[in-house]
């Protein structure tokens, strides 16, 4: 006998779709993935949280600007950051005019430029690894070549220039490889525009690439020296100071020098009681640059995206 | 108007004759056996075609059999990909335009391109005609500058509509006025040749219409060729219309765009010798 | 100049018309060459790290007695150059930094991709870049003050204050940024028509997420991890501040150690004269050259993976 269908109901149907059953693995799932968010979040906090407790109290007490002027000192209570914020500034100049210019040339010919030939896929094999090349074998490089090789002549060996060169260096993958996708981004049709009206490429890329991709192009800078400039292993290796010394000034290329991560490396090794306080404080100067740089980088991306 | 003539369009293209079309200063281009490769890839063949002064030319066909990439030798625009690759001669006036002291930058000041869509610069009004006669040397600034910008906007029929808002930005302008600029801006480095690849299948009827009429207009100082999709469109505005297809090539499964038939417009359209032609134009395929 | 002449030919048209202007061809030549230039800078830069690490590290290994490196123990200063010590506390390191960084980082990654409405986006991606642009140091600072007392003395008392656990938490919290975002990269590359299929079968959406985004960007995601190892490899700030510094062979994560970077930094500032020769100081450029291998290889294998993952999509 053949079988009958089976009889379904209206309320069959109903009660299947309403009433499911709880979907308890995709509820637990939701909230590990909530879990590894919150350590991500709690660790932040944690972290801010533990360096301001004193390090506020410090500059309140001592004064920012008073804690900025002053050159290290034996004595906790007397020592300042200037000669870090000196050491830090000047690399982030250097590093602006030597990363800049020669990351955005080298783009615009990967980008514009380069046919797809051996030479062009090595130049691009090579700045993604270097990009990923740990900062302190940069450290070493900088060692090698400016701290006592053959431009040390030009450097004076351990000096600011040389860390500036050494990070400029650690700098330049980050910003080839940003300003290229900035240039990548430019719609074709733009280019084409300027082509079809018999424009060279420099012209064309001059005119109309580089303006279109030019917000793009700052941020990537921006957010690659904020990086160059929080990194102490290079400045370790380049030999900047961790003790008192005399010199750090401004204009003062090629003496002692020191700079601002290298005196956080310093002071956290310094007897908790008496130096921890001026540490905490001296991260938050340096926080506040980094960040602050970060910030700019990020919101002139947005303003730019939100613009296109 | 050599439109009247027969004779030119029986004559056969043979590689000798370019002797004789340099003295025939109504022939403009000349293809012998033209192809297009994408690296290994054959994108259209056998192109053998002479495109006339003062004429509008239409490239017809359906979608994906070359029209465009044809188009595109024309004014060397497919040097700007890697692997395009042509075959076959092209002549400009008698000239090898692949032959290397060729520069393609001078060619494109003589050949001007409009774009299917229009792609005015991020700048103003006055900045986007003045671009290209700068970059050309033909003016820099001033008066005499000012002339080729108000020149070129009264013979893309755009002056009366901006004339007072010149500094605005060229983006705020509807699609048809952006196209109508981008008209204007290829015209303002005074071209022998107007390219245009389907330049109003991004355009509303109305804006469609006007642009039609300024073709019309401008065939008398300039040379049109024209890649279209609209059959009607050719129909109404073309001298001459020359109709592609695809031929599927059934042992590497890729497609090649060939030159089926070129011919006057009435012709192509009243009584087309290629029965193919017939079927695409009476609307049976395609 | 034929620029300015009305290029309708009133004449039969010479090769010579098409040629261009001199001039600006002359400027196209000279800004190609700059650019060129500019772009050779990248491989000058390569060799100039190989050139400079071979040739100094195997200047190292000819000062001193080869089978030093055999030592159990890496005490430089006193000739002694056993290099297992450092590689098993960068091993040990970097196990615990990947054990934090890989599922935490892989699990916002999922969230941010998967699961987050725009308002919650919002808020959290601009927490992970700015911990991802906290300088290593500070994470130093971090792991000595508030990760060793809160965290791992809690746990286990009776170890060292400063030990490879500790650093390799901290470098583990520095990682997690990269692996959030690289992940992100590759599931947020995995076409909807995927999900869309598995939701119109009737699936729901951890089965769909677990099931098939995750398999389908897996090369990505194992290019991440790689990426993150690799990081972690390299990390010198935390490790110096938080490993402890001993140079003996660590028995397990909870001993004092270095690592390579942090031996590396020890003897870089270690050194009154950072221009000092001799082998105590040459043996940077030796642990510098394994570094610089092992993360090299890592990035090389990772890059391979992202090859994988676009030629897919």
């Amino acid at each position: 006998m053949a079988a009958t269908a089976p009889h379904i109901t209206t309320e069959m149907v109903q009660a299947r779709l309403k009433g499911q059953k709880a979907d308890v693995s995709g509820a637990i799932f939701k909230y590990l993935l909530w879990a590894c968010l919150g350590v991500v979040l709690i660790s932040l906090i944690a972290l801010i949280y533990s360096v301001s407790g004193e390090g506020l109290e410090k500059l309140n007490a001592r004064g920012l600007l008073n804690f900025m002027n002053a050159p290290f000192s034996i004595r906790p209570e007397r020592t300042g950051v200037y000669q870090g914020i000196v050491g830090t500034v000047t690399s982030a100049v250097i590093v602006a005019l030597v990363a800049f210019p020669l990351g955005v040339c080298a783009a615009i010919y990967l980008e514009e430029y380069a046919s797809d030939n051996w030479f062009t896929r090595l130049v691009d094999v090579v700045t993604r690894n270097l990009a990923g090349v740990p900062a302190v074998v940069y450290g070493l490089l900088g060692l090698a070549i400016f701290v006592r090789g053959p431009l040390e002549g030009l450097t004076g060996g351990r000096s600011v220039l040389s860390a500036g060169l050494t990070l400029a260096v650690l700098a330049l993958p980050i910003v080839i490889i940003t300003s290229a996708e900035a240039i990548r981004a430019v719609p074709q049709s733009l280019r084409e525009g300027g082509y079809g009206v018999g424009a060279t490429r420099w012209e064309v890329t001059r005119t109309l690439v580089l303006p279109n991709a030019l917000p793009a192009i700052l941020t990537g800078t921006i957010l690659a020296l904020a990086r160059a400039l929080g990194e102490a292993a290079p400045l370790l290796l380049v030999g900047a100071k961790d003790s008192v010394f005399s010199g750090g000034d401004w204009g003062d290329l090629r003496g002692d020098f020191t700079a601002l991560p290298s005196i956080i490396t310093d002071w956290s090794t310094r007897p908790a009681e008496n130096w921890n306080a001026s540490t905490q404080a001296a991260i938050l100067v340096t926080l506040a640059i980094v960040l602050g740089m970060n910030t700019v980088g990020i919101l002139l991306r947005n303003r730019f995206d939100k613009k296109k | 108007m050599t439109t009247s003539e027969p004779t030119i369009v029986q004559r056969p293209v043979v590689a000798e004759q370019s002797a004789a079309t340099t003295m025939n200063p109504s022939v403009v281009y000349e293809t012998n056996d033209l192809a297009v490769f994408y690296g290994a890839f054959k994108a259209v063949r056998d192109v053998n075609i002479n495109i006339h002064q003062h004429e509008i030319t239409a490239f017809i066909g359906p979608s994906g059999c070359g029209k465009t990439t044809v188009l595109r030798c024309f004014n060397r625009m497919n040097d700007l990909i890697d692997i395009a690759r042509v075959e076959g001669k092209l002549l400009y006036h008698g000239i090898d335009l692949y032959d290397r002291a060729v520069n393609p930058v001078e060619v494109r000041r003589r050949v001007g391109m409009v774009f299917q869509k229009p792609n005015p610069f991020p700048k103003s009004i006055y900045e986007n005609i003045a671009y290209g006669p700068r970059l050309a040397g033909l003016a820099k600034k001033g008066s005499a500058l000012d002339e080729i910008v108000e020149h070129s906007l009264r013979q893309a029929a755009l002056w009366d509509e901006v004339k007072d808002r010149l500094n605005d930005s060229a983006l705020g302008l509807s699609g048809g006025q952006q196209q109508r600029l981008c008209i204007g801006r290829a015209l303002a480095v005074n071209p022998e040749v107007v390219l245009m690849d389907e330049p109003c299948s991004a355009l509303d009827p109305i804006a469609t219409g006007r642009i039609e009429d300024l073709m019309e207009e401008i065939k008398k100082r300039y040379t049109i060729i024209i890649v279209t999709h609209n059959m009607q469109q050719a129909a109404r505005v073309s001298d001459r219309c020359a109709f592609f297809t695809t031929e599927v090539n059934e042992v590497s499964d890729t497609r090649t765009g060939m030159l089926v038939e070129y011919d006057t417009t009435d012709k192509m359209f009243s009584n087309p010798s290629d029965e193919r032609t017939e079927n695409y134009v009476t609307g049976r395929f395609g | 100049m034929t620029a300015t002449t009305t290029p309708n030919p009133s004449g039969p048209l010479s090769i010579g018309d098409l040629a261009g202007d001199p001039r600006r061809q002359r400027a196209e030549r000279v800004v190609r060459t700059v650019l060129v230039a500019a772009a050779t800078t990248s491989v000058v830069i390569s060799i100039a790290i190989i050139y400079t690490l071979f040739r100094d590290a195997f200047g190292f290994l000819g000062q001193i007695q080869l089978n030093s490196l055999t030592d159990d123990v890496w005490l430089p200063r006193q000739g002694r150059f056993g290099v297992m010590a450092p590689l098993i506390g960068t091993m040990w390191v970097t196990v615990v930094a990947v054990l934090v960084a890989g599922p935490v980082g892989l699990g916002a990654a999922i969230y941010l991709s998967e699961y987050a409405k725009p308002r919650v986006r919002r808020i959290v991606k601009p927490v992970v870049e700015v911990l991802a642009s906290i300088p290593s140091v500070v994470v130093g600072y971090f792991a000595i003050r508030w990760i060793s007392p809160e965290i791992t003395q809690r746990l286990f008392d009776g170890s060292p204050a400063k030990n490879l656990l500790v650093a390799g938490l901290g470098v583990g919290l520095l990682t997690i940024p990269l692996m959030t975002s690289v992940s992100e990269d590759a599931l947020r590359a995995v076409p909807n028509s995927l999900r869309e299929a598995s939701y119109g079968l009737g699936a729901r959406k951890v089965t769909t997420v677990v099931r098939v985004v995750v398999p389908a960007a897996i090369s990505g995601l194992v290019a991440g991890l790689i990426l993150s190892i690799s990081r972690a490899i390299g990390e010198t700030m935390v490790v110096f501040l938080a490993a402890g510094g001993k140079g003996s062979l660590p028995g397990g994560p909870l001993d004092s150690g270095t690592t390579i970077t942090a031996a590396m930094a020890s003897v870089a500032k270690g050194t009154d004269q950072v221009k000092g020769v001799g082998p105590t100081f040459e043996s940077i450029f030796f642990l510098g050259l394994v570094l610089f291998m092992l993360t090299f290889s890592l990035n090389l294998i990772a890059d391979r993976f992202v090859r994988r993952v676009r030629q897919t999509y």
